[in-house]
This record gives structure tokens, C-alpha cells and sequence, in this order.
């Protein structure tokens, strides 16, 4: 019974270190093909595109409501000190140094990265990674590169995207709802929000594009088992990519504050 | 041509090819037999460069392939083209860009010139006016010629392909062996074929070699193997249940 479960365990540590290595590989084989000619900017847009702009409905809608409950609940707080104008800057330095980036990053996770992972799992299982191999084309400069890209490039985009969202949702619910001055509202917001604030979101941003983009590509690049293999590949990319994210926003926070 | 020695190799405990000899003669339509799952794929794709063998070596005139570095590889690649089981067709793009595909990839030529090559390639396996389909609306013998199409687009000296007839009704597969020896009658293109498909072999082979159990057994052409008295060659060849080859 021991010897079962110390062997399995140590078949789950294997598989760790095994995929966490292919990963690296993966990871160092795009730095070096994002800078290898030709740069392939057709892909690079199409990527961005999909990751960024079909992303910006729900990011917006994200954004806004968070921005919203937040306003509505620091409300409910701070009126117990009699500090109803600090809801502002409290809506825009959540958003800006953890909400903007971390909602962000797990949202479009589940949109982009699992169809990422399910686009290039296809493509695996249906022969079509081979099939670039076989004309001397190398898939991880022509599928990995152009998404890991758009993923560095446009995460910190919608990020900045929700955050104006998610002020400005703050700021209706907490000027027109429950009444503070907009003068005040803005005015402490601008008091208490420094640029360094958005730039520690923005970083993390980078950060969680790039794990996204590729905890996605890696898991569709190497899929195994028909449709089967696709779809744990997409919940696989999913679930380990939004725990990456909050495990590295945690990180990230400590050593930024 | 191309020489295989002893090549070797296995996935995890599973002995997959155990030591196959083969060569394959320059300008002639070689078909390698062989029960599902006996590792022909594995064979055709460590001649393209898919995989690595274990052991033994392959090579390409003087140049030992099989021992490349994937860079140097992708060099010789440019010399084969090859269709997949599945066409392997790219969803996301038109049936001419998925022929003009290694074009744009590897040469000069405008997308004008490109569309011509394309359709005089399409024409040559048959199929007119399709270029701005998509696969999904490819029946499963077009998306076949297509795969073709792509795979003679750059004109290469060797084409390799993956069980061309599988899933096709037996009209269509006679169409594909027409398609194979007219494409390899105008270029003289060296043709190495996998399939389990006998009636399909007989008609194009100048060469049948048979795998079993990680090994070429025998080889020939299309009448020495007819006549060829091994009993698992006979039992494969006429389609029999029983005989040596354990079915399970």
C-alpha cells in the first residue's frame, strides 16, 4: 500500500519536473525565435487581435462591475470611520495594483487560453504540427511565438482597459448612487494614486500574459489522445494557468509593495 | 536513394521497429505493407525527421540524415513532400492557401504566382475551381487530392505518404492509385507509400516491402511478392485470418 502510493507520487513528481522542463524548453526556444528572422507580423496581429480585441467585451463588462462592488462594499466600510471619500482612490488602487491584472488575467485565460489550447491540441492530434515539420516550417516560431507575443503585448492593454472601466464604474456607483461629492471623489483619487501603482499592475500584466500564452500553447503543442487529449489540454491550460497567475500575483505583490 | 540500416526503436517497453533494412530505389513507387500498428507510420516518419532512431541510421544519397541536427534537417525536408492520413489540411485557411502554404513559406514568388502554381497543381490531381473552399467542406477524397496538392507543390524529389487510401470508399481509392502514378509518371518522384490496402498496392507498386514484427520479412515487386511462398506474406497478401500472424 506504501510502496503504491510513494510510487505514484513519485510518478506525479516525474511528470512535474518532466512538463515543467518541456515548458522552459518551449519558453526558451520562443525567446529565441521571436528574434530570429523572418518576423512573421501577419501572425503576430492575427494572435492580438484574438487574444486582445475578442477579449474586450469581457474584460469591459469585468471590469466595470468589479469596479462597481467595489465602490458599493468600501462604501459600507469606510462610512463606519466616517472616510466615505476614500472610496475613490480605494476603487482605483485595488483595480490598478491587483484587481486590473489579476481579473484580467484569469478572464481571459478561460476566453483565450483555452482555445488556444483546443486550436493547437487540434492541430496536434489532427497531424497538422507535423505536417508544418514536414515542410520545413518550425511550428514553435509559427504557432508559439505569434501567441506568447500577443499575450506579452495586449494583456497589458486590456489591463489598462479595465482599470478605466472599473473607475468609472466606481465612480458612477459611489458619486450617483450613494452620493459623494465628485470633486472630492476625483480629486482624492488623483491624491492618493501614483503612476507607480499602475506601472506594479502593468507588470504583472506582462507576467500573467505570458503565462497564460504559454500554459495554453504548451498543453495544446503537445496533446495526446484524439478529442479526448484536446479537451484536457484546454481544462489543463485553464486551471494550471489560473493558479500560476495567482500564485505569481502573490509573488510578484510581495516583492513590489 | 535512400538506405535504412538497422534502424531501431521503441517507446517506452514497446518495441516498435527492431532492426529494419531497406532501400528505396530512385524514381520508382516504393509500398512498405503491414498489419495496423506494426509501425509503418513510425517508419515513414523517421524518414522525414518526425523521430529519432534509437539506433541505425538513415540515409539520403551520401548524407546520414537520421543523425542531423533539426536545422540541417529542415534544409533536406525542403527535398520531400508528404501527405498525411488525414490530409492534415490547415482549418483555418482556404484550400489555396493550404497548397500555396510551403510557396509563401519558402520562396520569392508573389501571391499572383503563387495562385497559378496552386491551381496548376490542383489541376494536375484533378480537382478545378476549389481554391477558395475551406477543408471542413472537402469531402474526405478531395481533402486527399488537396493533401497532395500541398505535398508536389514545391516540386520535391521524394513523397512520402501515410496511408493514402484509408477511409476511402473503393472507387476512390482506385482514383487515388490513378492520382499516385500519373503525378509519379510526369516527374519520375520517388513514391514511398504505407499501406494495408493489397488491391491499392498490386496496382501502383514497383516494390513491396513487407514489415512485421519491428522487421522488413520480405520485399520485391508486385509478382515476386505474388508468388513469394512465406506464409505470413501469404496470410497478409490474401487477407486471412488464419495463419501465423496472431490476430488479437
Amino acid at each position: 500500500m506504501m510502496k503504491e502510493y510513494l510510487e505514484k507520487l513519485g510518478k506525479t513528481a516525474e511528470r512535474f519536473v518532466d512538463s515543467t522542463g518541456q515548458m522552459a524548453m518551449m519558453l526558451a526556444q520562443a525567446a529565441m525565435y521571436a528574434f530570429l528572422p523572418p518576423v512573421k507580423f501577419r501572425n503576430i496581429f492575427k494572435q492580438m487581435d484574438f487574444v486582445g480585441v475578442q477579449s474586450l467585451f469581457v474584460v469591459v463588462l469585468t471590469g466595470s462591475f468589479t469596479g462597481m462592488v467595489l465602490a458599493l462594499q468600501s462604501f459600507n466600510a469606510l462610512k463606519r470611520f466616517g472616510a466615505e471619500s476614500l472610496v475613490g482612490p480605494t476603487v482605483a488602487l485595488s483595480m490598478a495594483r491587483e484587481l486590473g491584472p489579476v481579473l484580467t488575467g484569469l478572464m481571459v485565460t478561460g476566453r483565450a487560453g483555452s482555445a488556444m489550447a483546443t486550436e493547437l491540441g487540434t492541430m496536434r492530434v489532427t497531424e497538422q504540427i507535423d505536417a508544418l515539420v514536414t515542410m520545413a516550417v518550425n511550428p514553435i516560431k509559427y504557432l508559439v511565438v505569434p501567441r506568447v507575443l500577443a499575450g506579452i503585448l495586449m494583456f497589458p492593454v486590456l489591463t489598462i482597459i479595465t482599470d478605466f472601466v472599473g473607475v468609472i464604474g466606481g465612480y458612477m456607483i459611489g458619486v450617483r448612487l450613494l452620493g459623494i461629492n465628485p470633486g472630492v471623489y476625483i480629486g482624492r483619487t488623483i491624491d492618493f494614486v501614483q503612476v507607480d501603482d499602475i506601472v506594479t499592475g502593468l507588470t504583472k500584466s506582462i507576467v500573467f500574459g505570458l503565462i497564460t500564452t504559454l500554459v495554453a500553447s504548451y498543453h495544446g503543442f503537445y496533446a495526446t489522445g484524439g478529442a479526448e487529449g484536446v479537451g484536457r489540454a484546454a481544462t489543463s491550460s485553464v486551471v494550471l494557468g489560473s493558479v500560476l497567475i495567482l500564485v505569481s500575483d502573490y509573488l510578484m505583490s510581495s516583492f513590489m509593495l | 536513394m535512400i538506405k535504412i540500416i538497422n534502424l531501431k526503436k521503441s517507446f517506452g517497453t514497446k518495441k516498435v521497429l527492431d532492426g529494419v533494412n531497406l532501400e528505396i530505389d530512385r524514381g520508382k513507387i516504393t509500398v512498405i505493407i503491414g498489419r495496423s500498428g506494426e509501425g509503418k507510420s513510425v517508419l515513414i516518419k523517421h524518414i522525414i525527421g518526425l523521430l529519432r532512431p534509437d539506433e541505425g541510421s538513415i540515409f539520403l544519397d551520401d548524407l546520414e540524415i537520421s543523425s542531423m541536427r533539426e536545422r540541417e534537417f529542415n534544409e533536406v525536408r525542403r527535398r520531400f513532400g508528404m501527405l498525411f492520413q488525414g490530409a492534415a489540411l490547415f482549418d483555418s485557411m482556404t484550400v489555396a492557401e493550404n497548397v500555396g502554404f510551403p510557396l509563401k513559406e519558402h520562396t520569392d514568388l508573389n501571391e499572383e504566382d503563387i495562385l497559378k502554381v496552386v491551381r496548376e497543381k490542383l489541376k494536375r490531381v484533378g480537382l478545378v475551381g476549389v481554391e477558395d473552399m475551406m477543408p471542413a467542406d472537402l469531402s474526405g477524397g478531395m481533402k486527399k487530392r488537396v493533401g497532395l496538392a500541398r505535398a508536389i507543390v514545391m516540386d520535391p524529389e521524394i513523397v512520402l505518404f501515410d496511408e493514402p487510401t484509408t477511409g476511402l470508399d473503393p472507387i476512390m481509392s482506385d482514383s487515388i492509385a490513378d492520382l499516385v502514378l500519373d503525378t509519379q509518371r510526369v516527374l519520375k518522384t520517388t513514391y514511398i507509400l504505407i499501406t494495408h490496402d493489397i488491391p491499392f498496392t498490386y496496382k501502383i507498386a514497383d516494390k513491396i516491402a513487407m514489415l512485421h514484427e519491428g522487421r522488413i520479412i520480405e520485399q520485391g515487386s508486385v509478382e515476386e511478392m505474388k508468388a513469394n511462398p512465406d506464409p505470413v506474406v501469404r496470410q497478409f497478401l490474401e487477407g486471412r485470418a488464419e495463419g501465423p500472424i496472431k490476430v488479437y
